[in-house]
């Protein structure tokens, strides 16, 4: 690997009376693509600004390959910085603003020329090196920004919120791109954004953070089928989340009498003796939908309402479900199976809900609401 | 049916500028090109005499003093209004700062020309303090002489310079200086190779602004100047005033407004080449036309 990690340990900022980061410390391996998820105003882009030097933090320090370089300013730390609003030179061409870095160290012509032009074309731009910025779509521009900060051979990118400015479609071909350019560069990404499924498709690991503190660091599939709060739960994905006392435990399963729903059998991983009170997640892809009692089985959970709202989008159906003591359960059915002849479920139906205890989690609650 | 009222609605402007520009301008070339009456006036005869009274060497020392006080007043202008102009757009209370910057305008030309005469005069405020510090036991002399009549002249278009350079530099995207630390350019490259490029048309602005006006000054010179900062306006003066030479007075107006003209537009066109020479110095030509790859700057 070709990148450096990059640590940071409790780091702290205010501005004025706000608090954007609390203490907040990470470890972010080499050449990893790391993304830092959360809400506005979270904390995250001033996170990326201080790693990257643009801003001093109150408390705590930034390492780079174990050398604190908390005190050195942007131009002497080997990060470079994609920015949200591209920040490309509106006077220089798409060739001198790739070649900037370069010629500020003075490198000669004939190899800045082969250097710009070897970026630009892992970019796929070599065909608009003449152009200003000006001339350039969105995606263009964002691409130029992305060879600019690589051209000095950084040893950690930082990318703030890249694609934000980009319409869906070109978003995830963009995301594509960027994967395959971590791939090929092998650096260290930091991708700082407020779209979970950005983070989920790209990254090898996701650290959410919400008011200026680090929920949970973990991979994808951690941070979606193991959330380790509510916040964080409602953040990726939709999710049920129920709150309820635990009322016994058998093991790693535990029977948990939910407010609205009733009686539901849960793993829980240690946490949640018995008299507690928790808060359990479930995916809406988790639960299946039937017309029928699927039938008991140990350690399913098996409950029965009606449709209130079919939502259809193509690849498949959302459901909100009516439970009969009030509490409301979204699911999704996928659309794989459609031809086969399964019976269409409809607005009014009475359905049965069923999903497997290993498919629920306790997680901890906390009063945040995700935005 | 349909018709076309763009020449009355441009009216108003094109009276304004027949009457207060395109005729006073006329009628100082014809001045130029007559002949002197006894009495002042002009008889209305053609004439060079006018001109060939310009080629004397007194005025062709005063035209290169008055070049080179207005270029000195100018950059020290321009010096001291780009980092005012940048400050004013940074911070948090702009709108105070401009109206700072703006307050001298409500007291009149002279009476802060005067001002300064009661600052820096024999008696005035400075050699007060000096004597009262006992640092000095004889007044120093400040004024009278060409650093005074800069130092008062800056002073006056100070204003002019700022407003256009926070204009253009407010609407300056500063992340771009951030983008520029992050490539590896100090805090003083990050200026002088990304801001500067970008305000260029605020530079240009500021520059005209003081240059046109300081070349022509006439006031300033005349009260706080001595007899080595005697300028062209005030040889103009003189001559409309006191010798009564109309002619004289137009050719030497022709020649200020000639000698302006020229530096605006030499100044307007240095500040548009490197764009057009960028494609050369990057050298991408060869490399374009053997890769086949079509190159807007060719076309």
């Amino acid at each position: 690997m070709k990148g450096s990690d990059v640590a940071v340990s409790g780091i702290s900022k205010s501005f004025g009376a706000f608090k954007a980061l609390k203490g907040v410390s990470l470890e972010i391996k080499k050449g990893e693509f790391f993304s830092l998820l959360g809400p506005s105003g979270c904390g995250k882009t001033t996170l990326l600004r201080v790693i990257a030097g643009f801003e001093d933090p109150d408390t705590g320090v930034v390492g780079i390959d174990g050398r604190d370089v908390s005190g050195l300013p942007p131009d002497k730390r080997r990060c470079n910085t994609v920015f949200q609003s591209y920040a490309l030179f509106p006077h220089l061409t798409v060739f001198e603003n790739v070649a900037f870095p370069l010629r500020l160290r003075r490198v000669p012509n004939k190899l800045v020329r082969e250097m710009v032009m070897k970026h630009l074309s892992l970019v796929q731009l070599e065909a608009h090196a003449e152009k200003k910025p000006s001339m350039l779509s969105g995606g263009q521009k964002q691409r130029v920004a992305i060879a600019r900060a690589l051209i000095n051979e950084p040893a950690v990118l930082l990318l703030d919120e890249p694609l934000s400015a980009l319409d869906a479609k070109l978003r995830q071909r963009m995301l594509v791109e960027l994967d395959a350019i971590h791939d090929k560069v092998g650096i260290t990404f930091i991708y700082v954004t407020h779209d979970q499924q950005e983070a989920l498709s790209v990254s090898d690991r996701i650290a959410v953070m919400d008011q200026g503190d680090v929920l949970q660091v973990g991979s994808p599939q951690q941070i979606y089928e193991n959330p380790a709060s509510d916040f964080v739960a409602r953040f990726i994905g939709e999710t049920n989340i129920f709150t309820g006392v635990v009322s016994s435990r058998e093991g790693p399963i535990a029977t948990v009498d939910a407010e609205g729903i009733g009686e539901l059998l849960v793993e829980a991983n240690g946490e949640a003796p018995v008299g507690a009170r928790v808060s359990v997640a479930v995916r809406p892809e988790k639960v299946r939908i039937g017309a029928l009692s699927p039938g008991d089985h140990p350690e399913l959970n098996i409950l029965q309402g009606v449709v209130e709202e079919p939502i259809y989008s193509g690849f498949q159906t959302k459901y909100i479900i009516h439970l009969p003591g009030g509490g409301v359960f979204i699911v999704f059915r996928q659309h794989a199976n459609w031809s086969e002849g399964v019976p269409d479920i409809r607005w009014k139906d009475e359905v049965y809900l069923s999903f497997s205890a290993r498919d629920s989690v306790v997680v901890e609650s906390d009063a945040r609401k995700p935005c | 049916m349909k018709r076309n009222y763009g020449s009355l609605y441009a009216a108003p402007q094109s009276i304004w500028l027949t009457l207060f520009f395109a005729a006073p301008l006329l009628i100082i070339i014809a001045y130029s090109f007559m002949k002197r009456d006894i009495y002042g006036g002009v008889v209305p005869q053609f004439s060079l005499d006018a001109y060939e009274a310009i080629a004397n060497p007194t005025l062709l020392t005063v035209a290169w003093r008055t070049l080179w006080v207005s270029a000195i007043a100018t950059l020290l202008t321009i010096l001291i209004a780009l980092p005012c102009g940048y400050s004013i757009a940074r911070s948090g209370n702009q709108a105070l700062r401009l109206f700072l910057i703006i307050v001298p305008f409500w007291t009149n030309f002279l009476v802060r020309i005067y001002a300064w005469i009661a600052i820096l005069g024999n008696e005035g405020f400075i050699n007060d303090a000096l004597r009262a510090l006992g640092l000095t036991t004889q007044s120093l002399r400040f004024l009278y002489n060409q650093g005074s009549v800069i130092l008062v002249l800056v002073y006056m278009y100070l204003p002019y310079a700022i407003l256009p350079l926070f204009s253009t530099i407010d609407k300056f995207d500063f992340t771009l200086l951030e983008a520029a630390r992050d490539l590896g350019a100090t805090r003083m490259q990050a200026l002088r190779k990304v801001l500067l490029p970008n305000i260029k048309g605020g530079l240009v602005t500021a520059v005209l602004f003081t240059f046109i006006p300081i070349f022509g000054a006439y006031a300033v010179p005349l009260l706080v100047g001595g007899k080595d900062s005697y300028m062209l306006g005030n040889i103009i003066a003189d001559q409309v005033t006191k010798t009564r030479n109309w002619p004289l007075a137009s050719s030497l107006s022709m020649g200020v407004t000639v000698m302006t003209g020229i530096a605006a537009i030499l100044f307007a066109l240095r500040g548009r080449r490197p764009a057009q020479r960028a494609p050369e110095e990057t050298g991408l030509g060869p490399i374009a036309a053997a890769s086949g790859m079509p190159s807007g700057g060719q076309a």
